[in-house]
């Protein structure tokens, strides 16, 4: 049963179309990598699909609900969270504060109840609280203990990465859509990425579509690829399929020969 | 061949005790590594930092009561009731632009609807007189809907059409205040005056709350303390949770806390709407305490000393705002005094300097530089035969009886006075350029002008001189501390 499905989704900033008419679901449970070429359009595809950009046309759902017109706000709030490819979080808030900011969606307090300190907002609070330190723990040793006070912007690149996920899960998301978590990385923190993206699925029950240029990333996660270019899909498939389809050699390959030149 | 052998072994050595650039704890740590300041002044600024926020808070508020105990001066009433109402403006500002990040440039205007709505429900003006817990409340709840009409049009309210639409506003309101004294309606045939026009609204009632009628500025004092210990309570506490914390991330990256769930447009709404209220709230205290209203005061000089005070105290900081409501309404008040104001110039220099050279070493040859310049320009004066102002004619304060042995001021003090002016600003100009060798040379120069211009000619003219003393303030704190005085250093992108 899809849990995400895009229908004929197009998108084009002036002349350039960067979505082709692009035709793609990701099944409830299951992890689907999209590849492609820098500029195929990958980034673009989650910008649509969160509501950064409204398509010119087609359809997007999630389970059954359509997501097309919706601010990305409400579409976050309708179960899709993201993290970025170049990381934003808010560097200025500390770490624990970046992942409480994101339950807003599924709290209430407002600003009186917050200014009494009524019984009610002080329960949500602590609760909020709870939950943003139990999705910090999900990353283990790597991002516990004496950093949550501190800053963001105190933090690793690759605890970045990993503080942006655990913001995107304070969301309580049904779907996660994951922009290079492993960019940026070293080979042990790659190996671990993976590690952490099979385990969202088995203990978050999340559906997870995922950018990612590192194959053996690719590789150790996708239950199924998606190659784009030119913001067409050329080829779907399991890992081996696609990586051997000659659309897809030819889109890297020609990339690269058309860059030598 | 011997060297790079002993610098290899010396950064393999180091690197077993110093974390690895670019490991976390290494990024953790970043604080550790910042240059320490040293010096004097810097130990005094680390002691005070210790000082836990609670303390301070405590403090502050101990002397607040204590004032008004202590006298009932009314003239210092007066001041503590303006530096209330400042706290309250700064407050209602830094919910804006400090925690939400909008530049309302029309703030001003708030304060003035506040102000003039309780004048017309308050006096013979329009024959309406409300009780104080009735007008008060619906004041607020209409500059809160005005705040909410006036954000409307910026419906996305980005920084620059908000500013421009606030700015609008805010002149607009000016004008409609003083141009409603006659206004005629298609059915009446007299024109009614609604505001006054220039001339404002007299003869306004004072508060009467739970039965006691405000008789004097100490009542409403007393007021405005309990407002803003209220007020500091609750905002400490919004900052803190849900609601905060989304204006917060509004300020870091609207687009991530969108992405985040967090419904930002009407988060900004809500930050305008509320410190409009709070503008409102103070404009009707405002207009009370006075007894009468009128429409300057409510202009773009209000709204930059308010920002003045945000933007020193530390944008998004409470005690900052309390701290640059301080400054920003004591120091005219303090600078009034010809010889406060001199002490305070000196003061200013001396930190100046002291802030340029951070050694005593190098502090105590400026100061000895300062000294021979003057000896020098002296010799020059007496040769060319200039004609020199008599010692008691100028050396009126204790510091200029001081410097009178030594400062030469010249008999046309306003000819002398406009040149050594132009001389320092072209000075300051061409050191901001020059190397440090030349910047260490000319510095002894610079600071001689500056004390031989305020002895000479600014100490004439108070009005000028606060001016340029808070100007120069301003500018010596952006140079030296972007982020204010309270406020944290913010990062924008690393
Ligand atoms: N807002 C925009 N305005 C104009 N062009 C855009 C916009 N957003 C994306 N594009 C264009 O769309 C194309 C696809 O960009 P996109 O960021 O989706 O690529 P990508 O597949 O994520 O590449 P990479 O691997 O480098 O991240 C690029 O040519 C880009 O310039
Ligand atoms: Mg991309």
């Amino acid at each position: 049963m899809a849990m995400l499905e895009l229908e004929k989704v197009r998108i084009s900033f002036g002349a350039l179309t960067t979505l082709d008419d692009l035709t793609l679901h990701v099944n409830k449970g299951e992890i689907v990598s999209v590849i492609g070429p820098n500029g195929a359009g990958k980034t673009t595809l989650f910008n649509v699909i969160t509501g950064v950009y409204r398509p010119d046309s087609g359809s997007i759902t999630l389970d059954g609900q359509n997501l097309v017109g919706k601010d990305p706000a409400k579409v976050t709030r309708s179960g899709v969270a993201r993290t970025f490819q170049n990381v934003r979080l808010f560097l200025n808030m500390s770490v624990i504060e970046n992942v409480m900011a994101a339950t807003f969606g599924h709290t209430h307090a407002g600003l009186f109840s917050s200014a009494l300190g009524l019984p009610r907002s002080r329960r949500e609070e602590a609760d909020v609280r709870e939950q943003a330190e139990e999705l910090l723990r999900f990353f283990g040793t790597r991002l516990t203990g004496y950093r949550w006070e501190e800053p963001a912007y105190s933090l690793s690149y690759a605890n970045r990465r990993r503080l942006e996920i655990a913001r995107a899960l304070a969301t309580k998301p049904k779907v996660l859509l994951l922009d290079e978590p492993a960019a940026g990385m070293n080979p042990k923190e790659t190996h671990e990425i993976t590690e952490v993206v099979e385990r969202l699925r088995s203990e978050k029950g999340l559906t997870i579509l995922i950018i990612e240029h590192d194959m053996h990333v690719v590789e150790g996660v996708s239950d199924r690829v998606v190659a784009l270019d030119h913001g067409v899909k050329i080829a779907e498939g399991d890992f081996d399929s696609v990586a051997t389809h000659p659309a897809v050699i030819e889109a890297y390959l020609g990339r690269k020969a058309a860059e030598t030149k | 061949m011997d060297t790079p052998q002993t610098s290899a072994e010396d950064s393999a050595g180091r690197a077993e005790v110093v974390l690895g650039i670019g490991t976390d704890e290494w990024v953790a740590r970043h604080n550790e590594r910042l240059i320490v300041d040293s010096g004097p002044l810097a130990r005094l600024k680390d002691t005070a930092s210790k000082i836990p926020n609670l303390v301070r808070w405590l403090l502050v508020l101990l002397i607040a009561v204590a004032v008004p105990l202590g006298t009932s001066n009314p003239y210092i009433m007066r001041v503590g009731v303006n530096l209330g109402l400042f706290i309250l403006l700064s407050y209602g500002l830094n919910i804006v632009v400090g925690y939400a990040g909008l530049l309302d440039l029309g703030y001003a205007a708030f304060y003035g609807f506040g102000a003039y709505a309780y004048a017309l429900v308050s006096s013979d003006q329009l024959g309406h007189h409300w009780k104080t817990y009735i007008s008060v409340p619906i004041i607020v709840v209409a500059t809160a809907l005005l705040g909410f009409l006036v954000s409307l049009p910026s419906r996305r309210l980005m920084g620059d059409y908000l500013a421009i639409v606030t700015l609008f506003f805010g002149q607009v309101f000016v004008q409609v205040v003083l141009s409603s004294d006659s206004i005629t309606f298609p059915w009446a045939t007299d024109s009614i005056d609604i505001t006054g026009g220039s001339n404002g609204i007299p003869a306004l009632d004072p508060f009467v709350l739970f039965g006691h009628k405000f008789l004097n500025a100490k009542d409403y004092y007393w007021l405005l303390l309990a407002i803003i210990v209220i007020l500091t309570l609750t905002i400490t506490r919004i900052n803190r949770t849900r609601i905060g914390r989304a204006w917060r991330t509004i300020r870091e990256d609207s687009l991530a806390a969108q992405a985040m769930g967090i419904s930002i447009n009407r988060l900004k709404f809500m930050a305008f709407i509320v410190g409009a209220a709070l503008a409102g709230l103070a404009g009707t205290i405002l207009s009370a305490v006075q007894g009468a209203v009128f429409v300057n005061g409510f202009d773009l000089p209000l709204l930059t000393l308010v920002y003045a005070a945000i933007i020193l105290g530390g944008s998004g900081s409470l005690p900052g705002a309390v701290m640059g409501a301080i400054v920003m309404s004591l120091l005219p008040e303090f600078l009034r005094v010809p010889s406060y104001s001199e002490i305070l110039f000196f003061v200013v220099l001396i930190l100046v300097i002291g802030a340029m050279r951070r050694s005593i070493k190098s502090f105590a040859i400026t100061l000895l530089g300062i000294f021979v310049t003057g000896i020098i320009v002296r010799g020059i004066f007496l040769s060319l035969s200039v004609k020199s102002l008599p010692r008691d004619e100028w050396a009126t304060g204790v510091i200029g009886r001081f410097l009178s042995h030594w400062l030469f001021v010249p008999n046309n003090r306003l000819l002398w006075g406009n040149a050594s002016f132009v001389l320092l600003i072209a000075l300051i100009a061409y050191l901001t350029q020059a190397s440090p060798t030349i910047k260490r040379i000319l510095l002894p120069v610079a600071a001689f002008l500056g004390i031989f211009l305020w002895e000479v000619r600014l100490i004439q003219q108070p009005s000028t001189t606060r001016q340029l003393i808070i100007g120069t303030m301003l500018i010596v704190l952006m140079v030296t501390k972007p982020q204010g005085f309270l406020g944290k250093a913010r990062v924008e992108v690393l």
